[in-house]
């Protein structure tokens, strides 16, 4: 099918753009890579009077500050995928992004468009509600940073106002004792995940677990993080794999995902404590440098 | 810049100058095709997921129907038919004939620009990352073998004509 027709704005920053937002209103939209937006358009099943059209303002180069990796919302998955220093100190983004889509998706593909496209399914998402990723998002009144767990509220809905955008991703470095897994079950392999988990282990000098965390895609209306409470008896523990698969259960058990197309809800379920425990695993045997390299 | 009416757009397509007066939301698969003639740029899905109108895109592989034309202004294009000069083929085009990785041939160009772009960032890929690089190029006859085969092929011959190690 062919997109209806619309207007077309380029603009050449942030700025331009949200003040081009506040004068459209809710009938403007922002196209990055547009990977999730034109298809939406081809199928007419997003109508908006007007693109605004981002890519001028192209994607400065990611950044280590201190503790961070600074990536501009135009930063391409595929730049991510290659960058040394996201390869490097934080791992798991690069992991994630090449499990986006196909090679054309990740060419084009920014990470602040899969941000705020907020698919339930998408790989970005999940990595950065696990990661607790700040968002800096820019409006009329200038720049306010929101955690991704804020940013990301339900199905393709974000706490972004019809004139903010999404300008810049910050995501912490991985430490030495941190271990770090990203899972997915899908289809095919350039599909969207049916169920994908996104999990950090951090291990003290004697092996035991002294800060976890995990983040699952697919089986609510956005990433779903493990609670705290139920991550909390890994805390103080090694990592054994009884203590594993007990918690991943105690976590599945905690979500109930809808039926579709593609898995049953109860199916979903069963994957997901599958996949809590194998990440944890992994995550674990990275981070004492037994699981190091490719998964 | 604001507008719903045409834009004139400047491309290179494969090495060419070409320009085009285009609505925004046409796609650059449909300007291709029905505006400058580029028939071996073909629609499968239009959702970017079959791989079908693959264009290189500045050397990079992109879904021409997902690509809006007026955001391919200034682009450098390269479609099936830049590959070699007009009548001959290039050497990854005859190492898909000799492999038969091509049946009805409708998915071809895409699986040959994808492939030719991986080949530029690592010209010996294992089967492994070839079969990574290809998964969005769809084929319904082949079953894939026989284009891994080629794709392969090729890769080991130009690391010879390279070096003789390979």
């Amino acid at each position: 099918m062919v997109a209806a027709p619309f207007g077309y704005q380029r603009v050449s920053s942030f700025d331009e753009a949200v003040q081009a937002l506040h004068e459209r209103g809710e009938d403007a939209k922002v196209i990055a890579g547009g990977q999730s937006l034109v298809p939406m358009l081809n199928l007419r099943v997003a109508r908006p009077e007007w693109l605004i059209d981002i890519n001028p303002v192209g994607a400065g180069p990611i950044e280590e500050h201190g503790g961070s990796l600074g990536l501009p919302a135009l930063t391409r998955h595929r730049a991510i995928e290659e960058s040394e220093v996201v390869r490097r100190r934080c791992p798991i983004l690069a992991e994630a992004a090449a499990h986006v889509g196909n090679v054309r998706t990740r060419t084009r593909g920014t990470l602040g468009g899969s941000l705020a496209h907020a698919d339930p399914a998408g790989e970005l998402p999940c990595v950065a509600v696990a990661l607790g990723a700040e968002i800096t998002v820019q409006g009329p009144d200038g720049a306010r940073q929101v955690a991704a767990g804020d940013l990301l509220v339900s199905y393709f809905t974000t706490t972004l106002a019809a004139d903010e955008v999404v300008a810049e991703v910050r995501v912490p470095t991985l430490g030495q004792r941190s271990g770090w897994s990203f899972l997915e079950l899908s289809r095919r392999s350039s599909d969207w995940m049916v169920v994908g988990v996104a999990a950090l282990v951090e291990l003290d000098a004697e092996g035991a677990v002294t800060a976890a965390s995990a983040a699952v895609g697919g089986v609510a209306e956005r990433p779903w993080l493990v609670p705290a409470e139920v991550l909390l008896e890994l805390f103080g523990e090694a990592p054994e794999q009884a203590l594993l698969a007990r918690v991943a259960e105690r976590a599945a058990a905690m979500v109930d995902p809808d039926d579709d197309v593609h898995a049953s809800g109860a199916y979903r379920q069963r994957v997901a404590a599958v996949l809590v425990r194998r990440a944890l695993a992994e995550a674990a045997a990275r981070a004492t440098g037994n699981g190091s390299g490719a998964p | 810049m604001s507008d719903q009416s045409k834009q004139r757009v400047t491309l290179t397509v494969n090495g060419e100058h070409r320009e085009a007066w285009v609505f925004p939301h046409e796609s650059l698969l449909d300007v291709l095709r029905d505006v400058l003639g580029h028939y071996e740029v073909r629609y499968g899905c239009g959702e970017g997921v079959c791989g079908t109108c693959t264009v290189l895109v500045d050397g990079e592989p992109v879904s021409g129907c997902l690509l809006l034309a007026v955001q391919a202004d200034g682009c450098s294009l390269v479609t099936v038919r830049g590959l070699a000069p007009a009548g001959d083929l290039h050497p990854l085009q005859a190492c898909f004939l000799r492999n038969g990785a091509a049946q009805c041939g409708f998915c071809t160009p895409g699986m040959l620009l994808t492939a030719w772009a991986l080949l530029q960032h690592d010209p010996r890929p294992s089967r492994e990352r070839i079969r990574r690089e290809l998964v969005g190029n769809l084929c319904r006859c082949t079953g894939y073998s026989k284009i891994l085969d080629a794709v392969e092929e090729h890769a080991a011959e130009a690391a010879e004509r390279a070096g003789g190690h390979g």
